[in-house]
C-alpha cells in the first residue's frame, strides 16, 4: 500500500475497500516506528483531526485527494500546531491561522500527519542546519537528505507520507527531491500563495510539493495553486488543470540541455546517468537541443546577496517582543534585549546570513551588491527567455553530487556551491522539478526539468512520460519497505 | 540689527498627513483613533510570520488626488521600500514606505506672504505606514506598546528648502493642511497627531550661495508650535555661528514648556535604514483611468471658491476668505445657500460675523454646529424677508442651537417677529420725538451722528423688532418734516 499512487488510493477509498482512517493510521504509525532514526519529522499528530476525517469522508468521491496523508514542512503555519521553522527563535510557536497552502489542501479533504524538518528558516542544502537536529537520509543514515526541505525529501522516500508540501528559494525543493530519490516540483514564482509560509527570501521563496511520482505532484499541484488576494505577489491567471499525458511519447519535444553544465559534473556515475536519461528521453522520441545560458555561472554569487538580503530584512521581526525566543539574561536594556534574544535565538548559518544581508543592504554598499545582483538576475532570465525561443524544456543536473555524508561540509560556501545547477531557474521564477533517474553509489540521482514561466504543465507531462517507461521513482529504500 | 538682517535662513518640512481611511495601508485592520490599546491589530500588525500586506487601494486614490491638488508630476509605475530599523512600536522590524517612484512627484503650492504670494515647490510625497506607540509613563520601570497606529497610512510631503521665515514655514504648513482638509483626504486632527511635521532649518551668510548644516526638529504638531520652534532654533543657530562655533548635523525635539529646541540624536547614532525595495509588495502601475477617476472627484480647491464666492455670488472678499480656505465652514456655506432665498453676501456677512460668534461662545466647530444647514437656511430666509431683524436673527440662532427648534417656531413662540406695520411704528417713532426735543433739535441743528440715538431710541422700545429699514425712512420722513 504504501507504494500506491494517489490514484490508486483514490480508488481504494471512494470504493471503501480502505477508510480514510486505516489510511492515516498506517501512515502515522510508519511515522512514529521510524522517525526516531530519521528525524524528517519535528511533530507527529496524536491522531488526525476529526473534522478533517468528516471533510474527508464528504469529499471522498468529488476529490482525488480526499483521504490522502500529508505532511508540511515547518514554515507552513498551521493554526493551534507548533510551526517552528526549524529554529529555537519559534520553538513553543503556534500560529493562530493556517497557510492558505494549509488550508486549501484541508478544503480538499487531505490528512496532516505532522510536520517535517528543515534547516532553520529553509538556510541550507543538508539540513544540518536545524535546531532540532539533522535528518537521515532513508537510503544511507550517515548521509545528508539535502535541503533545506530534508525532512519532507526523507519523509516521502521513507514513506512516512505519500505527499509533502516543501518550499524552495534556490533549490529547496529540487536538491533534496533528488537526493532522496523522489519527485519534488517547484511551481512559477507567483503560482502558489506565500501567505502563511514563513519567508526566508521573499522574491524567491515559492511552496510546492514533493511525491512519489510527477503525476502526485501535478494533483497535489492543481489544489495548491492559484491566485490569493492575501500574497501580492501571487499573480491572477486561469485555474491550472493537471491531466497525465496518454502516452510516453515525447514525438516533436525539443529538450534543451546545457553541454557545459554535463561537463562540469566531477562525478562520472552522475554525469552518465544524466546522459542515460537523456538518451531515453530521446528514444521516447524527444529532440535534444544545446542551449546556453550565458550569465549562470554569476548565479550563485548573486543569489547570496539577494536572499539573505531579503532574509536580513524578513527576519527583523523575531525581536522577542510579542512572540518566540525573548532572552533571559537581561533586563531594562532593549537593545541588549535584542542582541541576546537574536544570539540565542538563530544558529550560526541564520546569522551568518542575516550579516550577509544587512552588509550587502548599507549605505554604500546597496548599489555595488544589491543593485548590481539585480541586474545579473534580470540578465539570468533573459537568457532563459533566449533559450526558450529554440526549446520546449530544459533538461538540466539538479546536483552536483550524491547525497554526502553528514558533517562532510564543514564551510558555507562549499555548501552554498551545491546550488549551482539549481539557482538560476529560482532567479528567473521558472517553474523546475526534479526527477528520479538512477542510482550512483547506491544513492539516488536526480534530473532537473526547467519549464518557460507558467508552464509547469510541460515539465509535469514530460516527468510524467519518462516515469511511464522507468521505474526510479518506484524504488524505495530497503530499511523502510 | 537683528538675526535675519545677517543671516538667511533656509526652512524646508517634511509634514506626515494621516489618510483618513477606514482601514490600515497594508491591513483590514481598523485605523480608528482612540480605541482600547491593542484592540486595533491583525496578524500582519503585529508581524506575525508568514503574513503579507496587501495594499489600500483607497490610500492610492488619496495620494494621487493629493497629487493632482498640487499639480504634481505623477509617475506611471510606483514602488514601496522597507526602511529597516529596530523598535518595540516597529513590529516587522522595517517600516514600508517608499524610496525610488514615490507615488507623487514634483508639485507645488502657493502661500501667501507679507511680500505677496510665493510659489513653494514640493519634491515629492510619499505613502508610508506609521509605527505604533511607546508609552513610557504609564508602567514605572516598563514601557508600554499599543499597535493600534502600527500600519496606519500615512502621505509624507517633503517641500523643497524654499521657505524664509518661521511665518512662512506656517503658511505652507497651513496650506498644506487646507489642501488636504479640503480634499477630504486629512481630517485635520492636530491633537490626535493627523496632521504633523519636520522641520529642516540651516542659516547661511546673507546673500551666500551654500547651504548652511541643518538641524531637523522632530514632530511638530501645532501652528503654533512649529512657529515657535523655527524661530526658538533660528536664534540658537545664529547665536552659535556668531560665536563661531559650527551647527551640528542633528535631530531635535521641541520642548513646548520651555520653549526651546534640545538634541534627540546625532548624526553618527543615524540609523542605516538599508532602504530595498519590498519584494512582497510588486511594483504599482498607476494607469490613466486611476488618475482621470481622482480628477473627477477632486473638491473644488479653496482659491477657486474664493473667486467663485466674491466674482460669482458677490460675496464680499475678507468674509470670502474666511469662508473658502475653512473647509467646514464652506461646505456650510454652500450647503445654506442652497436652501436659501437669501443673498449670497448676506449669508456670508451673518455666518462669518454672528454664526462664528456663537461657534466660539460654545467653543465648537462649525463641523460639529448643533444648527443644520436647513435650519440656519430657514433663519436667513426669516431675515432676507425682513421678518426679524439682524439683531433678532442672532437671538433666534442661539436659540435653535439651544432648543433644535425651527427658526419660524421660535419667532413665533417669542413673537420676535419685526414691526413693520407702519402705522405702529410711526405711533412709536412720534413719541419718542416727542419726549426728546433737546436731540431732535440738536439733530436739525446738524448733528448727524444724533440720528443713531433716535433709532437706538426705537429699537429700545421695541426690543429690537423694529423694522431697521422702515425705520430709518420714517425717522428721516418725521425729523426733517416735522
Amino acid at each position: 500500500m504504501i507504494n500506491l499512487s494517489i490514484r490508486a488510493l483514490h480508488e481504494l477509498l471512494s470504493t471503501k475497500q480502505l477508510s480514510a482512517a486505516e489510511l492515516a493510521s498506517v501512515y502515522l504509525d510508519r511515522c512514529r516506528r521510524y522517525n526516531s532514526e530519521l528525524n524528517a519529522l519535528l511533530h507527529i499528530l496524536d491522531d488526525v483531526n476529526p473534522a478533517q476525517l468528516l471533510q474527508a469522508k464528504m469529499l471522498q468521491k468529488d476529490s482525488l485527494l480526499a483521504g490522502i496523508p500529508l505532511i508540511h514542512k515547518d514554515l507552513f503555519c498551521t493554526q493551534n500546531v507548533a510551526t517552528t521553522c526549524g529554529s529555537n527563535m519559534l520553538k513553543n510557536f503556534k500560529p493562530p491561522y493556517d497557510a492558505t497552502v494549509v488550508s486549501r489542501l484541508n478544503q480538499a479533504g487531505m490528512l496532516q500527519l505532522g510536520k517535517a524538518n528543515m534547516d532553520e528558516f529553509a538556510m541550507g542544502s543538508s539540513n544540518e542546519y536545524s535546531a532540532f537536529g539533522s535528518v537521515a537520509n532513508p537510503w544511507d543514515s550517515q548521509r545528508v537528505p539535502g535541503g533545506s526541505s530534508g525532512g519532507s525529501a526523507a519523509a516521502v522516500a521513507a514513506r512516512l507520507t505519500p505527499v509533502a508540501t516543501a518550499s524552495d528559494t534556490g533549490g529547496s525543493i529540487r536538491q533534496p527531491a533528488a537526493m532522496c530519490g523522489i519527485t519534488g516540483i517547484k511551481p512559477s514564482y507567483g503560482r502558489v500563495s506565500r501567505y502563511g509560509m514563513i519567508a526566508f527570501a521573499s522574491s524567491l521563496d515559492q511552496g510546492g510539493v514533493m511525491a512519489v511520482s510527477a503525476d502526485d505532484c501535478g494533483i497535489v499541484l492543481a489544489t495548491m495553486m492559484g491566485h490569493d488576494n492575501k500574497d501580492s505577489t501571487s499573480i491572477e491567471a486561469e485555474p491550472w488543470s493537471w491531466q497525465p499525458p496518454a502516452t510516453a511519447s515525447m514525438k516533436g519535444l525539443k529538450v534543451g540541455v546545457i553541454p557545459a553544465w554535463l561537463d562540469e559534473l566531477q562525478d562520472e556515475a552522475i554525469r552518465q546517468s544524466s546522459q542515460q536519461a537523456l538518451d531515453l528521453m530521446v528514444a521516447q522520441g524527444a529532440e535534444l537541443v544545446a542551449v546556453e545560458l550565458p550569465h549562470a555561472e554569476l548565479a550563485v554569487a548573486a543569489y547570496y546577496i539577494l536572499a539573505p538580503a531579503e532574509a536580513s530584512s524578513n527576519l527583523g521581526r523575531f525581536d522577542g517582543i510579542r512572540y518566540g525566543h525573548q532572552s533571559q539574561t537581561v533586563e531594562r536594556d532593549i537593545n541588549a534585549l535584542y542582541q541576546h534574544t537574536r544570539s540565542e535565538g538563530f544558529g550560526a548559518e541564520v546569522q551568518r546570513r542575516i550579516m550577509l544581508g544587512t552588509w550587502a543592504l548599507s549605505s554604500g554598499y546597496y548599489d555595488d551588491y544589491y543593485c548590481q545582483a539585480q541586474r545579473i538576475r534580470r540578465l539570468i532570465s533573459e537568457d532563459f527567455k533566449q533559450a526558450f525561443e529554440q526549446v520546449d524544456i530544459m533538461a538540466v543536473p539538479v546536483s552536483p553530487e550524491v547525497a554526502f555524508k553528514k558533517a562532510e561540509k564543514s564551510d558555507g560556501v562549499s555548501m552554498y556551491q551545491a546550488d549551482k545547477f539549481t539557482i538560476p531557474a529560482s532567479l528567473a521564477g521558472l517553474p523546475c522539478l526534479s526527477m528520479p533517474i538512477a542510482s550512483a553509489h547506491n544513492l539516488p540521482v536526480g534530473l532537473q526539468l526547467i519549464g518557460p514561466y507558467f508552464n509547469e504543465t510541460a515539465i509535469l507531462k514530460v516527468a510524467t512520460q519518462f516515469q511511464m517507461v522507468s521505474d526510479y521513482h518506484l524504488q524505495m529504500p530497503e530499511a523502510y519497505v | 540689527m537683528s538675526v535675519v538682517d545677517r543671516w538667511d535662513v533656509v526652512i524646508g518640512l517634511e509634514i506626515h498627513v494621516r489618510l483618513d481611511l477606514d482601514s490600515k495601508l497594508f491591513s483590514g485592520s481598523s485605523a480608528r483613533y482612540g480605541a482600547s490599546p491593542n484592540s486595533q491589530v491583525s496578524l500582519l500588525d503585529a508581524a506575525i510570520p508568514g503574513t503579507l500586506p496587501v495594499v489600500n487601494a483607497k490610500a492610492i486614490d488619496y495620494a494621487l488626488r493629493f497629487g493632482l491638488s498640487i499639480a504634481a508630476e505623477l509617475p506611471e509605475v510606483t514602488r514601496f521600500a522597507r526602511k529597516n530599523y529596530f523598535y518595540p512600536d516597529l513590529p516587522k522590524g522595517y517600516q514600508i514606505s517608499q524610496m525610488d517612484d514615490p507615488i507623487v512627484g514634483k508639485g507645488r503650492i502657493e502661500i501667501a506672504t507679507e511680500q505677496g504670494d510665493k510659489i513653494i515647490n514640493i519634491t515629492r510625497a510619499h505613502l508610508e505606514e506609521d509605527a505604533g506607540k511607546s508609552i513610557h509613563d504609564v508602567y514605572d520601570d516598563w514601557t508600554a506598546i499599543d499597535l493600534n497606529r502600527a500600519g496606519t497610512a500615512l502621505i509624507e510631503v517633503v517641500s523643497e528648502p524654499e521657505m524664509q521665515s518661521a511665518t512662512e514655514a506656517v503658511a505652507y504648513m497651513r496650506a498644506i493642511y487646507n489642501r488636504v482638509t479640503f480634499l477630504g483626504i486629512c481630517d485635520g486632527n492636530l491633537q490626535e497627531g493627523s496632521f504633523r511635521c519636520d522641520a529642516n532649518v540651516s542659516l547661511k551668510p546673507k546673500g551666500s550661495e551654500t547651504l548652511g548644516t541643518r538641524a531637523e526638529i522632530k514632530n511638530l504638531n501645532s501652528f503654533r508650535f512649529i512657529e515657535k520652534a523655527i524661530n526658538y532654533e533660528i536664534k540658537r543657530q545664529a547665536k552659535r555661528l556668531e560665536a563661531g562655533k559650527k551647527i551640528i548635523q542633528e535631530t531635535r525635539l521641541y520642548d513646548s514648556d520651555k520653549d526651546e529646541t534640545r538634541s534627540m540624536r546625532g548624526k553618527e547614532d543615524a540609523n542605516d535604514y538599508r532602504y530595498f525595495p519590498d519584494p512582497d509588495l510588486p511594483a504599482l502601475k498607476i494607469t490613466k483611468a486611476m488618475i482621470e477617476r481622482q480628477q473627477k472627484l477632486m473638491p473644488e480647491l479653496p482659491e477657486a471658491k474664493l473667486k467663485r464666492y466674491t466674482e460669482e455670488l458677490g460675496v464680499r472678499t475678507d468674509e470670502a476668505l474666511q469662508l473658502a480656505y475653512d473647509v467646514a465652514m464652506s461646505r456650510f456655506f454652500e450647503a445654506s445657500q442652497e436652501l436659501t432665498q437669501a443673498e449670497a453676501a448676506e449669508n456670508a456677512k451673518f455666518l462669518v460675523t454672528d454664526f462664528n460668534a456663537l461657534l466660539n461662545e460654545q467653543s465648537a466647530h462649525v463641523a460639529d454646529s448643533r444648527v443644520s444647514a436647513q435650519q440656519y437656511a430657514e433663519l436667513m430666509d426669516a431675515l432676507h424677508e425682513g421678518l426679524i431683524s439682524r439683531q433678532i436673527g442672532k437671538k433666534v440662532l442661539a436659540e435653535i442651537w439651544q432648543t433644535g427648534q425651527s427658526a419660524a417656531t421660535i419667532i413665533k413662540q417669542q413673537n420676535l417677529a419685526q414691526i413693520s406695520d407702519v402705522d405702529t411704528l410711526e405711533i412709536i417713532i412720534k413719541e419718542i420725538i416727542h419726549s426728546n426735543p433737546k436731540q431732535v433739535q440738536q439733530y436739525r441743528d446738524g448733528n448727524d451722528k444724533m440720528f443713531n440715538f433716535f433709532i437706538g431710541q426705537v429699537m429700545k422700545q421695541t426690543q429690537g423688532q423694529a423694522n431697521p429699514v422702515q425705520t430709518k425712512q420714517i425717522l428721516e420722513e418725521f425729523l426733517t418734516n416735522d
